[in-house]
Protein backbone atom coordinates (compact mmCIF):
# COMPACT_ATOMS: atom_id res chain seq x y z
CA UNK A 1 0.00 0.00 0.00
CA UNK A 2 1.52 3.81 -0.53
CA UNK A 3 0.08 6.71 0.29
CA UNK A 4 -0.48 9.70 -2.10
CA UNK A 5 -0.34 13.66 -1.03
CA UNK A 6 -1.52 14.99 -4.06
CA UNK A 7 -1.83 18.92 -4.80
CA UNK A 8 -2.25 19.25 -1.09
CA UNK A 9 -3.01 23.31 -0.08
CA UNK A 10 -4.51 24.48 2.99
CA UNK A 11 -5.57 28.53 4.08
CA UNK A 12 -7.03 29.83 6.94
CA UNK A 13 -8.20 32.92 8.38
CA UNK A 14 -6.11 35.16 10.52
CA UNK A 15 -7.38 36.81 13.74
CA UNK A 16 -8.20 39.79 10.55
CA UNK A 17 -10.01 37.68 8.26
CA UNK A 18 -7.30 37.73 5.98
CA UNK A 19 -6.19 34.92 3.87
CA UNK A 20 -3.08 32.97 4.71
CA UNK A 21 -1.59 29.81 2.58
CA UNK A 22 -0.41 27.58 5.08
CA UNK A 23 0.61 24.89 2.80
CA UNK A 24 0.36 25.13 -1.69
CA UNK A 25 0.95 22.20 -3.87
CA UNK A 26 2.20 19.53 -1.61
CA UNK A 27 2.60 16.32 -3.65
CA UNK A 28 4.80 13.46 -2.51
CA UNK A 29 4.03 10.02 -1.49
CA UNK A 30 5.04 7.34 1.00
CA UNK A 31 5.87 3.51 -0.42
CA UNK A 32 5.31 0.80 1.57
CA UNK A 33 8.15 0.67 4.02
CA UNK A 34 9.39 3.87 3.89
CA UNK A 35 9.95 6.01 6.62
CA UNK A 36 9.59 9.61 5.52
CA UNK A 37 10.84 12.62 7.40
CA UNK A 38 9.35 16.30 6.87
CA UNK A 39 11.06 18.91 8.46
CA UNK A 40 11.44 22.52 8.11
CA UNK A 41 11.46 25.42 10.24
CA UNK A 42 8.95 26.48 12.75
CA UNK A 43 5.46 27.53 10.92
CA UNK A 44 6.32 26.17 7.48
CA UNK A 45 2.88 23.84 8.06
CA UNK A 46 4.68 20.27 8.68
CA UNK A 47 2.00 19.37 11.75
CA UNK A 48 -0.72 20.82 9.48
CA UNK A 49 0.19 18.89 6.58
CA UNK A 50 0.63 15.52 9.24
CA UNK A 51 -3.05 16.57 10.98
CA UNK A 52 -4.18 16.17 7.01
CA UNK A 53 -2.84 13.00 6.17
CA UNK A 54 -3.94 11.68 9.76
CA UNK A 55 -7.42 12.73 8.53
CA UNK A 56 -7.85 15.03 11.65
CA UNK A 57 -8.32 18.33 9.41
CA UNK A 58 -9.30 19.04 5.95
CA UNK A 59 -7.46 20.45 3.15
CA UNK A 60 -8.12 23.27 0.64
CA UNK A 61 -7.42 21.35 -1.78
CA UNK A 62 -5.81 18.62 -3.14
CA UNK A 63 -6.32 14.80 -1.79
CA UNK A 64 -4.84 12.18 0.40
CA UNK A 65 -5.45 8.45 -0.49
CA UNK A 66 -4.11 5.13 -0.40
CA UNK A 67 -3.39 3.33 -3.27
CA UNK A 68 -3.50 -0.44 -3.54
CA UNK A 69 -5.58 -0.67 -1.00
CA UNK A 70 -7.66 -4.07 -2.22
CA UNK A 71 -11.12 -3.04 -0.38
CA UNK A 72 -9.15 -3.17 2.90
CA UNK A 73 -9.55 -0.29 4.94
CA UNK A 74 -6.67 1.29 5.81
CA UNK A 75 -5.81 1.64 9.77
CA UNK A 76 -3.65 4.82 10.49
CA UNK A 77 -1.85 4.82 14.01
CA UNK A 78 -0.59 8.65 15.47
CA UNK A 79 1.98 9.33 17.77
CA UNK A 80 1.51 12.71 19.38
CA UNK A 81 3.64 15.36 20.19
CA UNK A 82 1.69 15.71 23.18
CA UNK A 83 1.59 12.11 23.64
CA UNK A 84 -2.18 12.08 24.53
CA UNK A 85 -2.29 8.70 26.30
CA UNK A 86 -5.55 8.84 28.05
CA UNK A 87 -5.04 9.84 31.99
CA UNK A 88 -7.79 7.66 33.40
CA UNK A 89 -6.73 4.21 31.23
CA UNK A 90 -3.91 2.14 32.21
CA UNK A 91 -0.60 1.45 30.42
CA UNK A 92 -2.14 -1.58 28.84
CA UNK A 93 -5.68 0.10 28.53
CA UNK A 94 -4.04 2.76 26.43
CA UNK A 95 -2.02 0.08 24.44
CA UNK A 96 -5.71 -1.88 23.54
CA UNK A 97 -7.59 1.24 22.71
CA UNK A 98 -7.68 0.74 19.31
CA UNK A 99 -7.83 -2.70 19.22
CA UNK A 100 -10.66 -2.21 21.65
CA UNK A 101 -12.46 -0.04 19.45
CA UNK A 102 -11.87 -2.09 16.17
CA UNK A 103 -13.71 -4.90 18.09
CA UNK A 104 -10.84 -7.08 18.70
CA UNK A 105 -11.10 -10.21 20.86
CA UNK A 106 -10.53 -9.81 24.34
CA UNK A 107 -7.47 -12.74 23.80
CA UNK A 108 -6.10 -10.70 20.85
CA UNK A 109 -5.88 -7.58 22.59
CA UNK A 110 -4.16 -9.42 25.69
CA UNK A 111 -1.52 -10.64 23.03
CA UNK A 112 -1.06 -7.59 21.12
CA UNK A 113 -0.74 -5.64 24.62
CA UNK A 114 1.45 -7.51 26.06
CA UNK A 115 3.69 -8.01 22.44
CA UNK A 116 3.90 -4.08 22.26
CA UNK A 117 4.24 -3.45 25.65
CA UNK A 118 7.31 -6.03 25.58
CA UNK A 119 8.62 -4.08 22.15
CA UNK A 120 8.36 -0.70 23.74
CA UNK A 121 10.23 -2.01 26.75
CA UNK A 122 7.38 -1.18 29.38
CA UNK A 123 7.07 -5.11 30.80
CA UNK A 124 5.95 -4.81 34.27
CA UNK A 125 4.41 -0.86 33.92
CA UNK A 126 1.02 -2.53 32.31
CA UNK A 127 -0.90 -1.25 35.22
CA UNK A 128 0.33 2.35 35.83
CA UNK A 129 -1.11 5.03 34.91
CA UNK A 130 0.46 7.55 32.30
CA UNK A 131 0.42 10.23 35.39
CA UNK A 132 3.05 7.91 37.11
CA UNK A 133 5.56 7.31 34.47
CA UNK A 134 8.17 9.77 33.18
CA UNK A 135 8.23 11.57 29.94
CA UNK A 136 10.26 8.63 27.96
CA UNK A 137 8.23 6.09 29.65
CA UNK A 138 4.63 7.92 28.84
CA UNK A 139 6.01 8.37 24.50
CA UNK A 140 6.74 4.66 24.82
CA UNK A 141 3.10 4.22 25.59
CA UNK A 142 2.25 6.33 23.32
CA UNK A 143 4.10 4.43 20.50
CA UNK A 144 3.00 0.97 21.69
CA UNK A 145 -0.65 2.47 21.31
CA UNK A 146 0.06 3.40 17.92
CA UNK A 147 2.05 0.24 16.75
CA UNK A 148 -0.72 -2.19 18.39
CA UNK A 149 -3.77 -1.52 15.63
CA UNK A 150 -0.52 -2.55 13.31
CA UNK A 151 -1.11 0.94 11.35
CA UNK A 152 -0.83 0.75 7.56
CA UNK A 153 0.70 4.40 7.97
CA UNK A 154 2.45 5.34 11.19
CA UNK A 155 2.41 8.85 11.55
CA UNK A 156 4.64 10.87 14.19
CA UNK A 157 4.00 14.23 15.05
CA UNK A 158 7.62 15.62 17.16
CA UNK A 159 7.14 12.52 19.01
CA UNK A 160 10.26 13.41 21.43
CA UNK A 161 10.35 16.97 21.07
CA UNK A 162 9.06 17.44 24.59
CA UNK A 163 11.69 14.75 25.88
CA UNK A 164 15.40 15.61 27.45
CA UNK A 165 18.09 15.31 24.95
CA UNK A 166 19.57 12.28 26.67
CA UNK A 167 16.03 10.32 26.65
CA UNK A 168 15.24 12.15 23.21
CA UNK A 169 18.77 9.92 21.70
CA UNK A 170 17.72 6.65 23.44
CA UNK A 171 14.49 6.89 21.99
CA UNK A 172 15.52 7.34 18.62
CA UNK A 173 17.64 4.38 18.62
CA UNK A 174 14.67 2.50 19.83
CA UNK A 175 12.58 3.57 17.40
CA UNK A 176 14.76 2.44 14.75
CA UNK A 177 14.96 -0.42 16.26
CA UNK A 178 11.04 -0.77 16.55
CA UNK A 179 10.84 0.02 12.35
CA UNK A 180 13.35 -2.54 12.03
CA UNK A 181 10.83 -5.22 13.41
CA UNK A 182 8.09 -3.74 11.88
CA UNK A 183 8.64 -2.17 8.85
CA UNK A 184 5.56 0.41 8.79
CA UNK A 185 5.19 3.13 6.32
CA UNK A 186 6.14 6.34 8.47
CA UNK A 187 6.05 9.62 8.10
CA UNK A 188 7.34 11.78 10.79
CA UNK A 189 7.60 15.53 11.37
CA UNK A 190 10.23 16.60 12.81
CA UNK A 191 12.19 20.23 13.64
CA UNK A 192 15.38 18.31 14.25
CA UNK A 193 17.67 17.89 11.40
CA UNK A 194 19.50 15.37 13.04
CA UNK A 195 16.95 13.08 13.71
CA UNK A 196 15.76 14.12 9.88
CA UNK A 197 19.19 12.59 9.07
CA UNK A 198 19.24 9.55 11.60
CA UNK A 199 15.82 8.39 10.88
CA UNK A 200 14.63 8.71 7.04
CA UNK A 201 14.93 7.44 4.03
CA UNK A 202 13.58 10.49 2.33
CA UNK A 203 13.76 14.02 4.00
CA UNK A 204 11.35 16.09 2.61
CA UNK A 205 12.39 19.75 3.34
CA UNK A 206 9.68 22.68 3.50
CA UNK A 207 9.57 26.22 3.00
CA UNK A 208 7.76 28.67 5.22
CA UNK A 209 5.10 31.71 3.17
CA UNK A 210 3.96 29.68 1.77
CA UNK A 211 4.65 26.16 3.19
CA UNK A 212 5.82 24.07 0.03
CA UNK A 213 8.44 21.49 -0.81
CA UNK A 214 11.75 23.01 -1.06
CA UNK A 215 13.36 19.51 -1.19
CA UNK A 216 13.10 16.02 -1.23
CA UNK A 217 16.25 14.28 -0.28
CA UNK A 218 17.14 10.58 -0.31
CA UNK A 219 19.46 9.56 2.36
CA UNK A 220 21.92 6.90 0.89
CA UNK A 221 23.17 5.40 4.03
CA UNK A 222 22.08 2.07 5.85
CA UNK A 223 19.17 2.17 8.23
CA UNK A 224 20.82 0.97 11.19
CA UNK A 225 24.13 2.33 12.69
CA UNK A 226 24.44 6.10 10.62
CA UNK A 227 25.86 6.65 14.20
CA UNK A 228 28.91 5.07 13.45
CA UNK A 229 31.72 6.19 12.70
CA UNK A 230 32.62 5.76 9.18
CA UNK A 231 29.47 7.44 7.89
CA UNK A 232 30.11 10.88 10.07
CA UNK A 233 31.27 12.76 7.36
CA UNK A 234 28.29 11.61 4.78
CA UNK A 235 25.77 12.36 7.96
CA UNK A 236 27.18 15.77 8.52
CA UNK A 237 26.92 16.49 4.81
CA UNK A 238 22.93 15.55 4.59
CA UNK A 239 22.62 17.29 7.62
CA UNK A 240 24.23 20.50 6.09
CA UNK A 241 22.59 20.45 2.78
CA UNK A 242 19.34 20.10 5.07
CA UNK A 243 20.37 23.39 7.43
CA UNK A 244 21.55 25.46 4.46
CA UNK A 245 17.91 25.08 2.52
CA UNK A 246 16.24 25.81 6.05
CA UNK A 247 18.74 28.50 7.46
CA UNK A 248 17.00 31.38 5.73
CA UNK A 249 13.71 30.28 6.69
CA UNK A 250 14.77 29.40 10.38
CA UNK A 251 15.97 32.83 10.61
CA UNK A 252 12.60 34.97 9.47
CA UNK A 253 10.70 32.82 11.50
CA UNK A 254 13.14 33.83 14.59
CA UNK A 255 12.42 37.33 13.53
CA UNK A 256 9.18 37.17 13.58
CA UNK A 257 8.96 35.58 16.81
CA UNK B 1 41.57 27.02 64.24
CA UNK B 2 38.43 26.17 66.25
CA UNK B 3 36.35 23.85 64.70
CA UNK B 4 33.16 25.05 64.86
CA UNK B 5 30.30 23.45 62.44
CA UNK B 6 26.51 24.79 61.75
CA UNK B 7 24.65 21.72 60.65
CA UNK B 8 22.70 22.83 58.58
CA UNK B 9 18.26 21.73 58.99
CA UNK B 10 15.37 21.89 57.21
CA UNK B 11 13.62 25.30 57.60
CA UNK B 12 10.39 23.91 55.86
CA UNK B 13 9.76 20.86 58.31
CA UNK B 14 6.50 23.14 59.52
CA UNK B 15 5.24 22.41 55.47
CA UNK B 16 5.13 18.75 56.27
CA UNK B 17 4.74 18.24 59.78
CA UNK B 18 2.79 14.54 60.66
CA UNK B 19 -0.48 15.40 62.43
CA UNK B 20 -2.01 12.54 64.37
CA UNK B 21 -5.45 11.22 63.23
CA UNK B 22 -7.13 11.65 66.25
CA UNK B 23 -6.69 15.47 66.09
CA UNK B 24 -9.41 15.59 63.88
CA UNK B 25 -11.87 14.06 66.68
CA UNK B 26 -10.07 16.71 69.41
CA UNK B 27 -11.56 19.30 68.03
CA UNK B 28 -15.35 17.87 67.96
CA UNK B 29 -15.00 16.34 71.14
CA UNK B 30 -13.97 20.08 72.87
CA UNK B 31 -16.67 21.84 71.58
CA UNK B 32 -19.30 18.97 72.82
CA UNK B 33 -17.31 19.32 76.54
CA UNK B 34 -17.75 22.98 76.02
CA UNK B 35 -21.44 23.06 75.22
CA UNK B 36 -22.04 20.47 78.06
CA UNK B 37 -20.26 22.44 80.72
CA UNK B 38 -22.03 26.24 79.74
CA UNK B 39 -25.44 24.07 79.94
CA UNK B 40 -24.50 22.34 83.31
CA UNK B 41 -23.79 25.79 84.89
CA UNK B 42 -27.03 26.95 83.71
CA UNK B 43 -25.69 30.07 81.89
CA UNK B 44 -27.93 29.17 79.16
CA UNK B 45 -31.30 28.01 79.81
CA UNK B 46 -32.10 24.47 78.46
CA UNK B 47 -34.98 26.07 75.99
CA UNK B 48 -32.38 28.02 74.27
CA UNK B 49 -29.84 25.51 74.17
CA UNK B 50 -30.27 21.85 75.02
CA UNK B 51 -27.41 20.06 76.81
CA UNK B 52 -25.91 17.63 74.40
CA UNK B 53 -26.60 14.31 76.98
CA UNK B 54 -30.58 15.41 76.79
CA UNK B 55 -30.01 15.65 72.72
CA UNK B 56 -28.40 11.82 72.79
CA UNK B 57 -31.33 10.89 76.01
CA UNK B 58 -33.92 12.28 73.43
CA UNK B 59 -32.57 10.87 70.81
CA UNK B 60 -32.87 7.10 71.84
CA UNK B 61 -36.53 8.14 73.21
CA UNK B 62 -37.05 8.87 69.27
CA UNK B 63 -34.98 5.88 68.03
CA UNK B 64 -36.90 2.98 70.26
CA UNK B 65 -40.57 4.51 69.81
CA UNK B 66 -39.79 4.65 65.89
CA UNK B 67 -40.61 8.47 65.51
CA UNK B 68 -36.92 8.92 64.38
CA UNK B 69 -36.66 6.10 62.13
CA UNK B 70 -39.80 6.87 60.15
CA UNK B 71 -39.35 10.58 59.41
CA UNK B 72 -35.57 9.44 58.25
CA UNK B 73 -36.38 7.15 56.02
CA UNK B 74 -39.68 9.29 54.37
CA UNK B 75 -36.65 11.78 54.07
CA UNK B 76 -34.08 9.62 52.71
CA UNK B 77 -36.65 8.60 50.51
CA UNK B 78 -37.21 11.67 48.88
CA UNK B 79 -33.29 12.74 49.01
CA UNK B 80 -32.34 9.22 47.61
CA UNK B 81 -34.87 9.64 44.45
CA UNK B 82 -34.86 13.53 44.17
CA UNK B 83 -30.65 13.12 43.90
CA UNK B 84 -30.42 10.62 41.74
CA UNK B 85 -33.20 12.07 39.16
CA UNK B 86 -31.50 15.20 39.14
CA UNK B 87 -27.83 13.54 39.10
CA UNK B 88 -28.71 11.52 36.24
CA UNK B 89 -30.83 13.89 34.37
CA UNK B 90 -28.00 16.53 34.92
CA UNK B 91 -24.77 14.31 33.52
CA UNK B 92 -26.97 13.33 30.69
CA UNK B 93 -28.01 16.49 29.43
CA UNK B 94 -24.33 18.27 30.53
CA UNK B 95 -22.66 15.65 28.12
CA UNK B 96 -24.86 16.40 25.35
CA UNK B 97 -24.64 20.23 25.66
CA UNK B 98 -20.94 19.73 25.81
CA UNK B 99 -20.89 17.49 22.80
CA UNK B 100 -23.56 19.09 20.28
CA UNK B 101 -22.50 22.29 19.09
CA UNK B 102 -26.20 22.58 18.20
CA UNK B 103 -27.58 21.85 21.77
CA UNK B 104 -24.98 23.80 23.29
CA UNK B 105 -26.17 27.01 21.05
CA UNK B 106 -30.30 26.51 21.68
CA UNK B 107 -30.27 24.74 24.94
CA UNK B 108 -27.68 26.21 27.18
CA UNK B 109 -28.88 29.73 27.41
CA UNK B 110 -32.28 28.02 28.98
CA UNK B 111 -30.24 26.49 31.31
CA UNK B 112 -28.06 29.47 32.47
CA UNK B 113 -31.77 31.40 33.09
CA UNK B 114 -33.61 29.23 35.16
CA UNK B 115 -30.41 28.20 36.72
CA UNK B 116 -30.50 31.38 39.37
CA UNK B 117 -34.24 30.74 40.38
CA UNK B 118 -33.84 29.98 43.97
CA UNK B 119 -35.83 26.32 43.34
CA UNK B 120 -37.97 26.69 46.70
CA UNK B 121 -39.38 29.72 45.16
CA UNK B 122 -41.39 26.86 42.44
CA UNK B 123 -42.73 24.39 45.19
CA UNK B 124 -45.89 26.64 45.17
CA UNK B 125 -46.14 25.79 41.54
CA UNK B 126 -44.94 22.35 41.53
CA UNK B 127 -47.53 21.47 44.15
CA UNK B 128 -49.87 22.39 41.86
CA UNK B 129 -48.78 20.30 39.19
CA UNK B 130 -47.49 17.16 40.93
CA UNK B 131 -50.44 17.38 44.38
CA UNK B 132 -49.33 17.06 47.67
CA UNK B 133 -47.99 13.62 47.76
CA UNK B 134 -44.07 12.53 47.24
CA UNK B 135 -43.85 13.74 43.88
CA UNK B 136 -43.66 17.65 44.60
CA UNK B 137 -40.86 17.05 47.09
CA UNK B 138 -38.60 14.46 45.02
CA UNK B 139 -39.56 17.08 41.96
CA UNK B 140 -38.10 20.14 43.79
CA UNK B 141 -34.83 18.37 44.90
CA UNK B 142 -34.07 17.17 41.43
CA UNK B 143 -34.61 20.39 40.12
CA UNK B 144 -32.37 21.56 42.68
CA UNK B 145 -29.64 19.03 41.99
CA UNK B 146 -29.84 19.03 38.16
CA UNK B 147 -28.64 22.50 37.23
CA UNK B 148 -25.41 22.49 39.09
CA UNK B 149 -24.62 18.84 37.94
CA UNK B 150 -26.05 19.98 34.02
CA UNK B 151 -23.55 23.20 34.50
CA UNK B 152 -20.47 21.45 36.13
CA UNK B 153 -20.90 18.36 33.93
CA UNK B 154 -20.71 20.50 30.85
CA UNK B 155 -17.74 22.93 32.01
CA UNK B 156 -16.24 19.78 32.77
CA UNK B 157 -16.82 18.63 28.90
CA UNK B 158 -15.26 21.67 27.58
CA UNK B 159 -12.13 21.14 29.45
CA UNK B 160 -11.21 17.77 27.79
CA UNK B 161 -8.11 18.21 26.20
CA UNK B 162 -9.33 17.85 22.45
CA UNK B 163 -5.80 16.27 21.54
CA UNK B 164 -7.87 13.25 23.49
CA UNK B 165 -10.72 13.43 21.12
CA UNK B 166 -8.17 13.12 18.35
CA UNK B 167 -6.55 10.55 19.42
CA UNK B 168 -9.79 8.46 19.97
CA UNK B 169 -10.32 9.29 16.76
CA UNK B 170 -7.57 8.21 15.03
CA UNK B 171 -7.80 5.09 16.77
CA UNK B 172 -11.25 4.28 15.75
CA UNK B 173 -13.53 5.42 18.05
CA UNK B 174 -17.20 6.27 16.67
CA UNK B 175 -19.08 9.63 18.07
CA UNK B 176 -20.81 7.28 21.13
CA UNK B 177 -17.63 5.98 22.29
CA UNK B 178 -15.48 9.37 22.26
CA UNK B 179 -18.53 10.14 24.62
CA UNK B 180 -18.42 7.02 26.50
CA UNK B 181 -14.43 6.11 26.63
CA UNK B 182 -13.05 10.08 26.81
CA UNK B 183 -15.44 12.51 27.40
CA UNK B 184 -17.46 11.14 30.23
CA UNK B 185 -14.07 10.25 32.15
CA UNK B 186 -12.17 13.22 31.29
CA UNK B 187 -15.64 15.49 32.96
CA UNK B 188 -15.62 13.44 35.95
CA UNK B 189 -13.23 15.63 37.81
CA UNK B 190 -16.13 18.44 37.48
CA UNK B 191 -18.98 16.08 37.43
CA UNK B 192 -18.02 15.31 41.08
CA UNK B 193 -17.39 18.79 41.66
CA UNK B 194 -20.86 19.80 40.55
CA UNK B 195 -22.44 16.71 42.28
CA UNK B 196 -20.65 17.84 45.87
CA UNK B 197 -22.36 21.07 45.15
CA UNK B 198 -25.79 19.42 44.37
CA UNK B 199 -25.39 17.36 47.84
CA UNK B 200 -25.66 20.80 49.98
CA UNK B 201 -28.62 22.10 47.68
CA UNK B 202 -30.67 19.07 48.05
CA UNK B 203 -30.27 18.92 52.07
CA UNK B 204 -31.42 22.40 51.71
CA UNK B 205 -34.24 21.73 49.57
CA UNK B 206 -35.39 19.09 51.57
CA UNK B 207 -35.44 20.71 54.51
CA UNK B 208 -37.12 23.64 53.14
CA UNK B 209 -39.99 21.39 51.52
CA UNK B 210 -40.70 19.62 54.04
CA UNK B 211 -41.41 22.25 56.55
CA UNK B 212 -43.76 23.58 54.02
CA UNK B 213 -45.47 20.87 52.93
CA UNK B 214 -44.94 17.70 54.89
CA UNK B 215 -46.57 15.54 57.25
CA UNK B 216 -43.48 13.16 57.86
CA UNK B 217 -39.64 13.90 57.51
CA UNK B 218 -36.87 15.31 59.78
CA UNK B 219 -37.69 19.19 58.20
CA UNK B 220 -41.20 19.03 58.99
CA UNK B 221 -40.13 16.88 62.50
CA UNK B 222 -37.92 20.01 63.25
CA UNK B 223 -40.69 22.51 62.48
CA UNK B 224 -43.26 20.60 64.77
CA UNK B 225 -40.67 20.57 67.75
CA UNK B 226 -40.18 24.06 67.59
CA UNK B 227 -43.83 25.25 67.47
CA UNK B 228 -43.86 23.56 70.43
CA UNK B 229 -41.20 24.87 72.14
CA UNK B 230 -39.29 21.48 72.60
CA UNK B 231 -36.01 22.28 71.84
CA UNK B 232 -34.52 18.79 72.79
CA UNK B 233 -36.31 17.15 70.48
CA UNK B 234 -35.56 19.75 67.59
CA UNK B 235 -32.23 19.70 67.85
CA UNK B 236 -32.35 15.77 67.33
CA UNK B 237 -33.89 16.64 64.18
CA UNK B 238 -30.84 19.01 63.58
CA UNK B 239 -28.63 16.72 64.37
CA UNK B 240 -29.58 14.14 62.02
CA UNK B 241 -29.21 16.65 59.52
CA UNK B 242 -25.38 17.53 60.04
CA UNK B 243 -25.37 13.47 60.09
CA UNK B 244 -27.06 13.21 57.05
CA UNK B 245 -24.84 16.11 55.41
CA UNK B 246 -21.90 14.18 56.35
CA UNK B 247 -22.49 10.88 55.32
CA UNK B 248 -23.60 12.24 52.17
CA UNK B 249 -20.51 13.67 51.68
CA UNK B 250 -18.32 10.87 52.82
CA UNK B 251 -20.25 8.78 50.34
CA UNK B 252 -19.55 11.00 47.30
CA UNK B 253 -15.67 11.25 48.01
CA UNK B 254 -15.96 7.46 48.61
CA UNK B 255 -16.92 6.97 44.89
CA UNK B 256 -14.65 9.72 43.57
CA UNK B 257 -11.88 7.77 44.65
CA UNK B 258 -13.24 4.81 43.92
CA UNK B 259 -14.06 6.55 40.45
CA UNK B 260 -10.96 8.56 39.58
CA UNK B 261 -8.06 6.62 40.61
CA UNK B 262 -6.01 8.11 37.89
CA UNK B 263 -5.72 11.81 39.63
Amino acid sequence: MRIVIEDVGKTFLDSKKREVTALTNINFSIEEQEFVVLVGPSGCGKSTLLNIVGGLMSPSSGTVYFEGTQGKKPKLGIVFQEIALFPWRTVYENVIYGLEESGASKQEQQEKGKHYIDMVGLQGFEGAYPKQLSGGMRQRAGIARALAVEPDLLLMDEPFSALDAQTRTLMQEELLTIWDRTRLSTLYVTHNIQEAVYLADRVIVLSRHPGQIKEIIRIDLPKIGRDKEEYRSHFEQYADQIWQLIKHDAQEALKEG
Amino acid sequence: MNEQRQVITNRVAFLEQKIPGYAAALGIAGLVVLWEIVCRMNIVPPLFLPAPSAILTAAWDMLVNGELIENLLASMYRIGAGYAIGAICGIAIGLILGFSRWADAILTPIVYSIYPIPKIALLPLIILWFGIGEMPKVAIIALGVFFPVVINTYSGVKTVDPILIKAAVTFGSNHLNVIRKVILPGALPMIFAGLKLAAGTSLLLLVSAEMIAAQQGIGSMVLHYGNLMITTKLMVGVLFLSLLGLIFNRTLQWLERKLIPWK
